[in-house]
């Protein structure tokens, strides 16, 4: 009664909100979702994005982010607000790709069904009437579905540089604009299919080449979390208010609950805690602090609450000092040229003074000026890299494809390209060559009964300890027991009642080194240590990436002797204790010495280091600036995916060289028919589909490159 | 001859009712979440759960 009343007062009022849910696998999650928001009053409508991950939920403005997120939980899910769609603009390009796409396809089609009537015979006047539909077909479809070429084009030369995109205007316009010329004066040859043709596969190139990216970036966005965008501000009045991370001024007193991420570097005034501040240093054991210590932005406060005076916000901080490093860092890599380009470097002049050359063979010749640009242009579409348009982005996408399905998410191709090239890898400790987060080390000494009552006191919890628990013993097959009164006491734990009896799930009192939880059930005991334990094929991995001939090092931000340990256990070089300005000198220096550096890692302190790396990869479990620095992100336990990734790389840049040689070797072939004047606009499109389905098959064969294990 | 009068036009207008319904279900939507829409058909009615 309630939920109806809302939704039909409020209908013109609802704000719509966007939150990440990872753990969505179903149809099942999908109608729980949606059904389950709807009963939360206030809110109107909920959709699920099952592609995105996604829900949006359109509410009342009083109904808060973190009801939601609340309700959420509630349902069984895990949930993140994201911003307003942060990934809309690169939507739109592939949007405006796929209508060009659709255009040109549209014309394509029609402006062949006439062509071939014409190839077929037609003469006099029904010639002359099919020329002029398949102009007035084809110029309004170039002026469409050319301009991401000609825009592109245009800001190359600007710039006084030449890439893929200036071959193909210039061919594409020069063929529309003489077949107008043959149209207007009753001429034999109009070339409007050619032209329609070549854009139309171009553009699938494109296209294919948008999807890829939006996939893996969609799929990236949905790991991102948000960390400390804000803080609860006590003012002297007893007073406290939500300030947003811009706004935070030094001198403020945030109040920091358990849990929460710091949104500026500050000092502790009262309360005692341990922060997790893996994000900095990439140590994943909570360092306690007092009053008087300083604690640093994007730290995670994990036991109780403190209160903690700001001395530095927003740009300031320890964080956005580490993003100015990655800014730098990043500007060496934007030199980068793809691989297509490179290729139309040579390309574009060599065809330009063939037709040239072409032109001025047939004028000495005395073919006169009509004939021989006629023959000229029948030169520049026949070598139009149409196949080489799509020789890159086939392939490319085809490898992405399957690593995909493997688990490694490719930000680009120009990413590809970069792998390929790798010689030396560089490799973070924790988080990268461990899971980088806590796991029970054992959980064989808990009775049936035990782990029952353990999952539903865990399951309860938001804490980090609390969670791996939880999941670690679902894992293990265990169901929740029905522990009713559960009550969560910031920094000691939990407590409820089994059976009649009071069992509890706490901080230890004693636990010496290291993270433990004590789980209580009547007078029983049981400590239970927790481990960041290394991910299960790390050795497998680096080996593999050894018979790859990249050899691996370690370069960790960690102080503690769990570094050289890892060095003895995996037998490669490891250096410790590194700053995030120390691993960039180690990048500058590698590279300085002409290597091709892969950089592994996932900490915040990795940033610089993975936005100067040659090419980079983060695991997902890495902080937000680290997978938006990375070229890749590789999602799950195993290690092996970078290995793959250098192979799978290598392996496509071979198809896409076999590819160029390909659409050469067609070069090379036509050409000689052009220069010699017999290309007709029939042969003209015959050459150019075969070429394009030659190498578009190549490609596909790439789909089994993860697979296989040689 | 005469008959090109009435089927080039055909031709074209079917060729754009395509392209049309292209950009039709590009614009509601319908390209958005595509491993959702086969979820859903497993999905029970909504009105009868």
């Amino acid at each position: 009664m309630n939920a109806v009343a809302l939704s039909t007062t409020d209908a013109a009022a609802c704000i719509d909100s966007r939150f990440t849910v990872p753990g969505m696998r179903c149809a099942g999650c999908i109608g729980k979702i949606e059904r389950g928001l709807a009963e939360v009053p206030g809110v109107a409508a909920a959709r699920v994005n099952f592609s995105a991950k996604r829900v949006a939920v359109s509410h009342a403005p009083d109904l808060s982010d973190a009801q939601i997120v609340d309700a959420l939980n509630h349902l069984g899910f895990e949930a993140q607000p994201v911003a307003e769609n942060p990934l809309a603009r690169d939507d739109v390009e592939t949007k405006r790709l796929l209508r060009a796409l659709a255009v040109a396809g549209f014309a394509m089609m029609n402006i062949m069904l006439l062509s071939v009537a014409v190839w077929s015979g037609a003469d006099g006047i029904t010639k002359e009437l099919f020329h002029w539909l398949s102009a007035a077909i084809a110029l309004p479809a170039v002026a469409y579905a050319g301009r991401p070429f000609f825009a592109s084009a245009a800001m190359a030369l600007r710039y006084r540089r030449t890439n893929m995109d200036v071959p193909i205007s210039i061919g594409v316009l020069l063929a529309t604009g003489m077949s107008v010329y043959e149209v207007l004066t009753g001429g034999d040859h109009a070339y409007f299919d050619g032209a329609v043709m070549l854009l139309f596969f171009l553009l699938a190139g494109r296209v294919l080449d948008a999807v890829m990216r939006d996939k893996a970036r969609s799929g990236i966005a949905s790991l991102l979390s948000r960390m400390g965008r804000g803080a609860q501000v006590a003012y002297p009045g007893g007073e406290t208010k939500w300030v947003d991370a811009e706004d935070l001024a030094p001198g403020m007193e945030m109040q920091v609950a358990a849990g929460e991420a710091l949104a500026a570097d500050g000092e502790i005034v009262r309360g005692e805690s341990r922060f997790d501040r893996s994000m900095l240093t990439g140590e994943s054991v909570p360092e306690p602090a007092g009053p008087g210590d300083i604690v640093h932005a994007g730290t995670i406060n994990l036991y109780a609450p403190v209160t903690v005076r700001v001395t530095a916000a927003a740009e300031d901080t320890a964080i956005a000092d580490i993003a100015r490093l990655m800014d730098e860092a990043g500007q060496s890599r934007s030199k980068y040229v793809r691989v297509a380009d490179r290729a139309a470097r040579l390309y574009a002049p060599a065809v330009h003074s063939l037709a040239a050359l072409t032109f001025i063979g047939w004028m000495i010749a005395g073919a006169g000026v009509h004939q021989s640009l006629l023959i000229a242009i029948a030169v520049l579409i026949i070598t139009c890299p149409c196949a080489l348009g799509l020789a890159v982005p086939a392939a490319q996408v085809v490898a992405a494809g399957a690593l995909m399905k493997r688990g490694l998410l490719i930000k680009d191709g120009s990413a590809l390209e970069r792998l390929a090239e790798v010689d030396h890898a560089l490799l973070d400790k924790t988080g990268t060559l461990t899971l980088g987060e806590p796991r029970p080390s054992s959980i064989a000494a808990l009775g049936e009964e035990d782990r029952a009552i353990a999952l539903a006191l865990a399951q309860a919890s938001r804490h980090p300890l609390s969670k791996a628990l939880a999941s670690t013993l679902r894992q293990a097959g265990v169901s929740a027991a029905d522990v009713t009164d559960i009550v969560e006491t910031p920094g000691e734990g939990l407590r409820g009642r089994f059976a009649g009896r009071p069992v509890s799930l706490l901080r230890p009192d004693h636990a010496g080194e290291g993270l433990a939880v004590s789980l209580r059930n009547e007078e029983r005991e049981f400590i239970l240590f927790f481990t960041d334990p290394w991910r299960a094929d790390t050795a497998e991995a680096i080996d593999a990436l050894a018979s790859l001939g990249v050899p691996s090092a370690i370069a960790s931000g960690d102080t503690s002797d769990a570094v050289s340990k890892a060095a003895c256990e995996f037998g490669i070089p490891a250096t410790g204790g590194m700053s995030p300005a120390d691993k960039l000198a180690e990048l500058e220096r590698r590279r300085a010495e002409g290597q091709n550096v892969l950089m592994v890692g996932d900490g915040l302190n990795d940033g610089p280091a993975l936005a100067a790396a040659h090419v980079s990869i983060a695991p997902g479990g890495a902080s937000d600036v680290s997978q938006q620095a990375a070229d890749a992100v590789f999602v799950g336990e195993a290690l092996m995916p970078v290995a793959l990734s250098i192979r799978v790389a290598r392996r496509t840049m071979r198809t896409v060289r076999q590819n160029f040689v390909m659409a050469a070797g067609y070069n090379v072939l036509a050409v000689p028919i052009a220069i010699a004047g017999y290309v007709t606009p029939l042969i003209a499109a015959i050459a150019m589909s075969l070429s394009s389905l030659i190498v578009v098959g190549n490609s596909l064969l790439l789909a089994r490159s993860a697979k296989d294990p040689k | 001859m005469n008959g090109l009068i009435f089927l080039i036009p055909v031709a074209l207008g079917m060729g754009g009712l395509g392209l049309a319904a292209f950009f039709w279900s590009m614009r509601s939507g319908q390209y958005e979440d595509l491993d959702g829409a086969a979820q859903r058909i497993l999905l029970d009615d909504e009105d009868a759960a």
